[in-house]
């Protein structure tokens, strides 16, 4: 028996390309970080101010940030889809997507708040 | 070489029974019994005729004996007999309703064919000869048009028995990807338009259960990435 | 007790490639019409064609239809209509061009235009050297045709009414056909089918030979109804061997590969076809080269340790043209024999392949039966196309790449007859009979109220074995006149069969019985047709009338069940247009 489904909308391709893009984007930043968590490592004279005072630097912080929207864009499509795999219930998507889109939000602006702080 | 063989055959009629239940059967397979089908053939004459399956050209053309066959999907023609671990246990493929015994309702997997439009489509007036294609771009058809529509994949993917209803499953995929790819049909924006879809073609996550599977040696995955490729191609 | 009954202005009975060309030409027309199919189309046994479509196309050497016509003529022995042949012969290239629009995916040429392969009784000049004519899809040229064919069913939407099958003719007392009864195998329920137009593109029935590249499927049914309603068969003894089906299996190895450059071999490691076919060698037509096997393996030729086949050597194609032209091949002698053709030879058998005869039609596919003085009355409201019908174009033996063109050419022209028959009579559905489908029921009844009885397993591989040893390759009149004895007894052992299984919901056992009444049928006609006919001709190689008769024996063999009783009609010798090609020597 065949049910009468609806789909249509036309977004799936841009969301799997955004989930590539910020995997990418979070990728490079994370291999940026460890090379500098390598170079603080191979000099001897690093300390705290170093560290401190490379996260005072605008670039830094843009960068920082550009992670956290990545991750919480890319953390948005891949729990997204968790839900649409699994959960067959709208009323029950929909508040999860909602709960989840609270969520991110809640630790995007407090990713805002610490970097900018 | 005569040998005695076991199997374990899942078994419902509706008319009769309220659960589903496993027969076990025993027979005898010689030489001349190399496949899984030759055996189930056997089954049927000589012990239980009332265990019903589909087949029909016994050479893996035609796609009827789609079988869960020691919890893999497979042919049942295609199956050496010989490579089974005993009892060999025989299921419907997953993930559609069951008719009777091995037999499977495809509605919905046939539904999912069509709605992909399966047909070249080109809106120019015809030659009167055929129209030209070269070798190279006839070449990209190959390792799609060989599909039998067996539904061994579709039914072994996990993104298929979660969303059975809008996920288009990997056979219809690959015969989405059979018409964007064939240099002949014109209609590829308005494929790519449809399949563009966060169920239809995105709800794929590259298990690849469906190339493990396939009796032709086809791969569905790798049509569903170049269809992915062909969407890309249209926004950079 | 009364059946339900539908009503269809055209009632397609066979989902295969004649099947869909018709129904694709009745849906485009809207016309409303069903398809009736055992099993899903695509699974219909055209998928099983390997080599490909003749058609002269031209596209590698100079080709034309008329040479085309004249291979057909000699391969079918002149048995064959010759309106017909020319008729098909001249829609080939059409016909090609047509499955290319509808998307079937040809091999092409650097040039782009379709790929042509070589292929047995495909000659140039009116059989002076081999031409190109077959078009293909590697070696799955079937498959991709009914797919493309099906594909463009779903474009117009066509109605199919899947894993159904048709029992039997409703004809009225004119003897009109009027409809079909059907039996749905998911629910069992038996219904009448009202029409106004019947066609049957059944296929053949393969089945009643042991050894068969056939499907299962494959069992004659729609020439079991034409007889038990009262209308004959046509040249049913005449029965295709192919050469090379796989030792044991039966599985069909393509004439293609030897259209690419393979060639059979005996024990001794000699390419014996040169011996019996000087020009074509092995691409002589199938009959020739099956009989030269089957000398070669009787005469202790034949390759291993039983001496029982022969060898097909291809591994000298090298390991791209066997990839890129034969890829299937490979895979069949790989899952089958465990032997890769890149290395080792394939051993081959003539198996039985293909049914020349059939339910009598016209060129239009218009079922014409004797009534009266004339022998070619044409039966309102019933048609047939495809493996079941015999047009005649393949007379007494069919050349390799002319059944996928018989499909297509004759599919289309039996529904265009009938759309201008059903405009013709647009207003009304003629009445049924009174008992409509009480026939049908009460066979079906008869099986499901059956509580002991032959076992229907043993009585079918009974029959298989008695085609098998008494109506093979080579026949004489002792061993036909046993097999008669032989398939009479067991027919009426027949009419006594049981299956346990009683059950409505999708009962395969009772398919399967009543797939066998049917096959039974034509296993009768074709053994007691073959003794009738004291002549060698084609297919029919009788050792005790090793020549063709035609003073006596041109003419199509026509049988009836009741009374089995046999009446000839002349072959047709006027084409639609060109010149009478006259009977002359076979020789390739």
């Amino acid at each position: 028996m065949v049910k009468r489904i609806v789909t249509g909308a036309k977004y799936g391709f841009s969301s799997w390309l955004r989930q590539r893009v910020t995997a990418v984007i979070m990728l490079i930043i994370t291999v940026l970080f460890f090379a500098f968590l390598l170079n603080l490592a191979l000099h001897t004279n690093s300390s705290i101010d170093s560290w401190r005072n490379l996260f005072n630097d605008f670039l830094v912080k843009f960068v920082v940030q550009l992670f956290f929207s990545a991750l919480v864009l890319h953390g948005w499509i891949g729990v997204r889809d968790l839900w649409m795999d699994y959960i067959k219930s709208n009323l029950l998507r929909l508040t999860l997507h909602v709960v989840t889109l609270l969520w991110l939000a809640v630790n995007f602006i407090y990713s805002i708040k610490i970097i900018w702080a | 070489m005569n040998k005695k063989m076991k199997f374990s055959i899942y078994r419902y009629n509706p008319e009769v029974d309220t659960q589903p239940y496993y027969q076990d059967v025993e027979i005898e397979v010689t030489n001349l019994d190399k496949k899984l089908l030759n055996a189930l053939v056997k089954i049927k004459e000589q012990v239980d005729d009332s265990i019903a399956f589909r087949r029909s050209c016994r050479e893996g053309v035609c796609g009827s004996d789609a079988i869960n066959i020691n919890g893999r999907n497979g042919l049942a023609c295609l199956t050496d007999l010989a490579k089974l671990k005993e009892p060999v246990v025989l299921r419907p493929i997953p993930g559609l309703p069951v008719i009777r015994d091995l037999i499977v309702d495809m509605t919905q997997f046939f539904h999912q064919y069509n709605s992909i439009k399966p047909y070249v489509i080109d809106h120019n007036q015809m030659p009167s000869r055929e129209r030209l294609q070269s070798p190279k771009d006839r070449e990209e058809l190959n390792g799609v048009i060989e599909c039998i529509l067996c539904a061994c994949c579709t039914t072994a993917c996990p993104s298929f028995w979660w969303n059975p209803d809008k996920f288009l499953g990997p056979a219809a995929l690959l015969h989405a990807y059979r018409f964007i790819a064939d240099t002949r049909d014109e209609a590829t924006a308005e494929r790519l338009d449809d399949l563009n879809d966060p169920y239809k073609l995105f709800r794929c996550h590259t298990i690849m259960n469906c190339a493990d599977v396939c009796p032709k040696n086809l791969n569905p995955t790798k049509a569903i990435g170049k269809i992915k490729e062909f969407m890309l191609s249209r926004v950079i | 007790m009364s059946l339900p009954i539908l009503k269809f202005e055209a009632v397609i009975v066979g989902g295969g490639g004649a099947g869909l060309r018709a129904a694709l030409q009745l849906s485009e027309a809207g016309i409303k019409t069903v398809v009736l199919s055992k099993v899903f189309p695509t699974r219909s046994h055209t998928a099983a064609a390997q080599g490909g479509i003749s058609a002269a196309l031209g596209n590698i050497e100079d080709d034309n239809w008329h040479w085309h016509m004249y291979d057909t003529v000699k391969g079918a022995d002149w048995l064959g209509d010759q309106d017909a042949i020319e008729f098909m012969c001249r829609q080939a290239v059409d016909a090609v061009v047509e499955l290319e629009h509808y998307g079937m995916p040809f091999d092409r040429l650097e040039n782009g235009k379709i790929y042509q392969r070589p292929f047995g009784g495909h000659m140039a000049n009116f059989g002076k050297q081999p031409v190109r004519r077959a078009c293909c899809v590697a070696d799955r040229t079937g498959h991709a045709m009914l797919h493309a064919l099906y594909q463009r069913n779903v474009k117009a939407n066509t109605k199919f009414f899947v894993e159904w099958m048709a029992l039997d003719l409703i004809r009225n007392e004119n003897g009109d056909v009027v409809g079909v009864t059907a039996l749905e195998m998911e629910t069992g329920q038996v219904y009448v089918i009202q029409a106004k137009a019947v066609l049957f593109a059944t296929g053949g029935a393969g089945r009643i030979f042991q050894s068969s590249t056939n499907a299962f499927i494959n069992t004659g049914d729609g020439v079991g109804i034409t007889l038990r309603a009262g209308l004959p068969v046509e040249d049913i003894e005449f029965w295709q061997f192919h050469p090379t089906g796989l030792a044991g299996a039966g599985v069909l190895i393509t004439e293609g590969v030897r259209g690419e450059g393979g060639y059979l071999l005996n024990a001794n490691g000699e390419r014996f076809m040169e011996r019996y076919a000087p020009t074509a060698k092995d691409l002589a037509s199938r009959d020739v080269v099956s009989r030269a096997m089957q000398i070669e393996i009787n005469e202790g030729r034949g390759c291993g340790p039983n001496k029982d086949y022969v060898l097909l050597k291809l591994d000298h194609l090298g390991v791209e043209v066997i990839d890129q032209r034969l890829p299937g091949i490979r895979e069949i002698a790989l899952q089958f024999l465990g032997i890769d053709p890149i290395k080792e030879p394939i051993p081959v058998v003539p198996t039985c392949h293909y049914m020349m005869g059939g339910i009598p039609t016209n060129y239009k596919g218009e079922v014409v039966a004797p009534f009266g003085a004339n022998k070619e009355e044409v039966v309102k409201g019933f048609y047939a196309a495809g493996e079941c019908a015999c047009a005649s174009v393949h007379g007494a033996n069919r050349l390799g790449t002319n059944s996928l063109l018989d499909l297509v050419v004759f599919g289309k022209s039996a529904g265009n007859s009938m759309i201008k028959f059903i405009r013709e009579h647009d207003l009304e559905y003629k009445e049924l009979p009174k008992d409509a489908g009480e026939f049908s029921l009460q066979r079906v009844q008869k099986i499901d109220a059956s509580t002991s009885g032959e076992s229907l397993a043993e009585l079918r591989h009974e029959m298989q074995r008695i085609m098998q040893q008494h109506a093979g390759v080579f026949r004489t009149q002792k061993v036909l006149m046993d097999g008669i004895e032989k398939i009479e007894a067991l027919y009426a052992r027949a009419q006594n069969l049981y299956i346990k299984d009683k059950s409505k919901v999708f009962n395969t056992a009772r398919v399967e019985a009543l797939e066998f009444i049917n096959t039974i049928e034509v296993a009768l006609a074709t053994m007691i047709c073959a003794e009738a006919r004291k002549e060698s001709r084609g297919a029919q190689a009788r050792e005790d009338y090793p020549e063709r008769d035609d003073a006596n024996f041109m003419c199509h063999t026509l049988f009836y069940r009741d009374g089995r009783k046999i009446i000839y009609k002349d072959v047709h010798v006027a084409p639609l247009t060109v010149d009478y090609i006259p009977p002359a020597k076979r020789v390739y």
